[in-house]
This record gives structure tokens, C-alpha cells and sequence, in this order.
């Protein structure tokens, strides 16, 4: 072997590689962009979900928006009270409170209360099935139909589909919202962790149908408003709702509903 | 007019993907959604094409003269991976928001085999400069039709009851599989 040939390659090879190595670097100091320590210190206390619950696109996101102002400290639903704590050391601010929420199942239509229209046996996807005729096999077209599209979607393991109907373990859950996104029935909300009483139907049916459909939803009857002596419950299409800043949590609403659809949840 | 049934040769006929079978990798790695997919499909274009400049100049101009052709692949690997190197600092400094859409997909094309096969495949085919950049950019087009595709197939998949020993990935292949298969209709179509 000629010892040219070994030259030549290595030389050129090597040459081309500081070449490119030298343009990389003037290209990197040239089109240096400039981002704020801050941010990469707000990443790091975030609890990395990627979740979106904020409202931004990731905890990335997010922690930008922080650091620019856009967003409040406390603004990250996943992490809580130490989260909000940490973000707020490192913006050199004070920690705003966190008030605690949790999803909430508004359907307590379960295997033997509630009645189905016919058997299914499709894809076990509640979206899959929503788009079938009659939306779902339930007769009560509001309620739960209990294959789990929620499960799929939490990434905390804090649902599990019990009896026909999804229940969130509230200890796991999160309130990231997206059960919330995923259920095509929009059965699940976001509400506070604190109100215990809480209307476990979601059917916007009339009175008659409703209680054909199922034996514990609401009818509508409006009872539990007149029992209500802090005007917390409020009828919206024919269903109760209850405005937990008003609501004491007295109870005179659960035992005035005649047929069990408001009930106290105790964690 | 030649040139043109070329690009669309290289689009449909050669697929990189579903009749080459390069770059599978990605194909099944960043297929799940179609968004993500398109913007891996752009970010392969814009590389692919720049590399089939540069590995062009690299060979006509350093190899050949001093007759080390046989050091073609070490070569086009550190023009591919210093080319993804600079693109992605470029693009960080113009357009924050593009950088931010490419995300990830920008530094893994570094090792995607789709741009090196180009590269070789348009030097052992000895094409002009211009017969490579024409190259260059309808295998990348191929390669993102390709990967929509699939992506677009993938999002429906899962609504669909796979036998257990199927699903995931192997559920996938079968999938690939047939879209060649579907592809290989094309041939003769030039």
C-alpha cells in the first residue's frame, strides 16, 4: 500500500472534519439563542406530566409562560401546593394558595339501576360507541357507558370502571382534565376536592324518561332547591346543580331528593 | 419532461420506504399521529435535499480528485450529521416556531438511513447535480407521503378489535407490509 493513500484519506477525512467542526462552532456562537436560566430551573421543579392541564402545550410551556409572566405560579393543577411553592421560590415570590380539585363522575348509573337498550358488543371505546345509533346502549343517553375511555386517558391510574360506571379514586386523581376531554358524554367534571355533596347525575331528559331510564337519576322535581336554605341548587335543562361556593354542606338536600341522586362523598 | 416522470419515480415507483425499505425506523417510530408525522416528513425533506447537494459536492470534489472514493460512507456521515447540525441551529435563531414544531424529529434525522441511502444511491447511479437534488427531494416527498399514510392508518387502528398477539407494533409491520404491497402497483407506471 502506497503511503500516499493513507495520507491523502487521512488527512482529508480528518480535514474535513475540523472544517466542519470549526463552521458548527462559529455557527453555534453566530446563532447563539439566548434563553433565561430561569426557565430551565421552573422545568426542573414542574412534575413533568406533559399533561396540558394548565392550559399550555407542556410543562416546557408552561414554564416559560412563568417565567415571562404569562402564567401565575401556581397555575400547575398536577403539582399542587408544593409545586406552586417551588415555582414560587424560584420567581422570588410569594406561593399562592392552591385550591385542591379533583374530577368528579356525575353518574352513579350503575349495572342494576340503570337500564340498557340493547347488548353491545363493539369496541370497548366509549367514543366508538357514542357514535352508534341511539348514542350507547344505556337507555339514559347522559349517563355513563362504562368502557373505559377515561381509564385510557388517565396517564395517574385513577380511574377504574366499577359496576358499569367510571369512579375516580380521589386520592390518585390529579384534576389534569383529561378524562374530561376524553368522555364523549361530558359526564366527568373538574370540581372542588372539598364539596362532599354533589349531584351524581348528569341526564338532561325529562322527568318521566329519566326515571324509566334509571332508578336514582335526576327527575327534576326541584325538591332539593326548596329544601336548600342557602339557595345553592340551581336547575339547569330539568337538572340539578349545585354552586359549591354557596353549598354548606348541610345535607338537606340528600334527604329531600327522592330518588337518591344527590349524595354525600366523603374521601 | 424527463426529469419531471424521474421526480414522480422517485415519489411513487422507488419509495424510500415502502420499496427501498430505508428508513423504517422512523416510519414506525413517529407514525402514531398524523401531525407529528408531517412534521418529521418536513424536517426529512429539508435535510434530505441539502444533503444530496452537499454529499454531491463532497464526492465530485474532495474523493474523487484524490481518488478515495471508497471513503464515500464516512464522508456522507459527517456531511449528513454536521448538515443537521447547523440546520437545527439556524432554524432555532430564524424560526423559533418551526424549531419548536420540528422538535425532536430535527437531531434523530442524523441517523436516519433514508438521507445516507439517498446519498449513496446518487452517487453509485452517477447523477448531475441537478438529477440530485431532483433525487433528494422526491424521495423525501415519498418518504413523508409514506408516513402520513401510515400515520393516518395508525389513528384508525386503534378503534379496531386486533387480536392480542397482534397488537402494537406487530399489527403495524402487517400494515407496512401491505401499503408496499399497495405501492408495488405503481411499478410500470413510468
Amino acid at each position: 500500500m502506497d503511503i500516499n493513500t493513507i495520507l491523502f484519506s487521512g488527512l482529508s477525512i480528518g480535514g474535513m472534519g475540523i472544517i466542519f467542526g470549526l463552521g458548527l462552532g462559529i455557527a453555534a456562537k453566530r446563532f447563539a439563542v439566548e434563553v433565561n436560566p430561569l426557565i430551565a430551573d421552573v422545568r426542573e421543579a414542574l412534575p413533568s406530566a406533559n399533561c396540558g392541564a394548565c392550559g399550555y402545550a407542556g410543562c416546557d410551556a408552561f414554564a416559560k409562560a412563568v417565567v415571562e409572566g404569562d402564567a401565575k405560579s401556581n397555575g400547575c393543577p398536577v403539582g399542587g401546593q408544593s409545586c406552586a411553592e417551588a415555582v414560587a421560590s424560584i420567581m422570588g415570590e410569594e406561593a399562592a394558595i392552591v385550591a385542591a380539585t379533583t374530577a368528579f363522575v356525575k353518574c352513579k348509573g350503575t349495572c342494576d339501576v340503570a337500564k340498557e337498550k340493547y347488548e353491545y358488543y363493539g369496541v370497548e371505546d366509549c367514543v366508538a360507541a357514542s357514535y352508534l345509533q341511539g348514542k350507547g346502549s344505556k337507555q339514559c343517553t347522559y349517563g355513563c357507558l362504562g368502557l373505559g375511555s377515561c381509564v385510557k386517558a388517565c396517564m395517574f391510574g385513577a380511574i377504574d370502571i366499577v359496576d358499569g360506571v367510571a369512579v375516580i379514586n380521589e386520592e390518585k386523581c390529579t384534576s389534569c382534565g383529561m378524562c374530561v376531554q376524553a368522555c364523549p358524554k361530558d359526564i366527568i367534571e373538574i370540581i372542588p376536592s372539598t364539596a362532599s355533596v354533589r349531584v351524581d347525575c348528569n341526564s338532561q331528559e325529562k322527568g318521566k324518561d329519566t326515571r324509566q331510564a334509571c332508578s336514582v337519576g335526576c327527575i327534576g322535581c326541584r325538591k332539593c332547591a326548596k329544601a336548600c336554605e342557602y339557595d345553592a341548587i340551581e336547575f339547569i335543562n330539568g337538572l340539578a346543580h349545585i354552586d359549591y361556593s354557596k353549598c354548606t354542606q348541610c345535607g338537606a338536600c340528600i334527604e329531600a331528593c327522592p330518588t337518591n341522586a344527590i349524595s354525600a362523598h366523603l374521601s | 419532461m424527463e426529469l419531471l416522470l424521474f421526480f414522480v419515480g422517485t415519489i411513487l415507483v422507488n419509495n424510500i420506504l415502502l420499496s427501498r425499505f430505508l428508513g423504517v425506523c422512523p416510519f414506525l417510530g413517529v407514525s402514531k399521529k398524523v401531525e407529528t408525522a408531517l412534521g418529521m416528513g418536513l424536517a426529512v425533506t429539508f435535510v434530505m435535499t441539502l444533503a444530496s447537494i452537499m454529499s454531491y459536492i463532497v464526492y465530485e470534489f474532495i474523493l474523487t480528485p484524490l481518488n478515495i472514493q471508497y471513503l464515500y460512507t464516512i464522508a456522507f456521515i459527517l456531511v449528513i450529521a454536521s448538515l443537521v447540525q447547523l440546520v437545527e441551529m439556524i432554524i432555532q435563531y430564524v424560526s423559533p416556531s418551526l424549531y419548536q414544531a420540528l422538535g425532536v424529529y430535527l437531531p434523530l434525522i442524523t441517523t436516519n438511513c433514508a438521507v445516507l441511502g439517498i446519498a449513496v444511491i446518487n452517487m453509485q447511479n452517477e447523477y448531475t447535480l441537478i438529477k440530485s437534488i431532483v433525487s433528494g427531494l422526491g424521495t423525501a416527498i415519498g418518504f413523508t407521503l409514506a408516513i402520513v399514510l401510515m400515520a393516518g392508518i395508525r389513528e384508525r387502528i386503534d378503534y379496531n378489535p386486533i387480536p392480542k398477539a397482534f397488537q402494537g407494533y406487530p399489527i403495524v409491520l402487517i400494515t407496512a407490509g401491505l401499503m408496499a404491497i399497495a405501492f408495488l402497483g405503481f411499478t410500470g407506471l413510468i
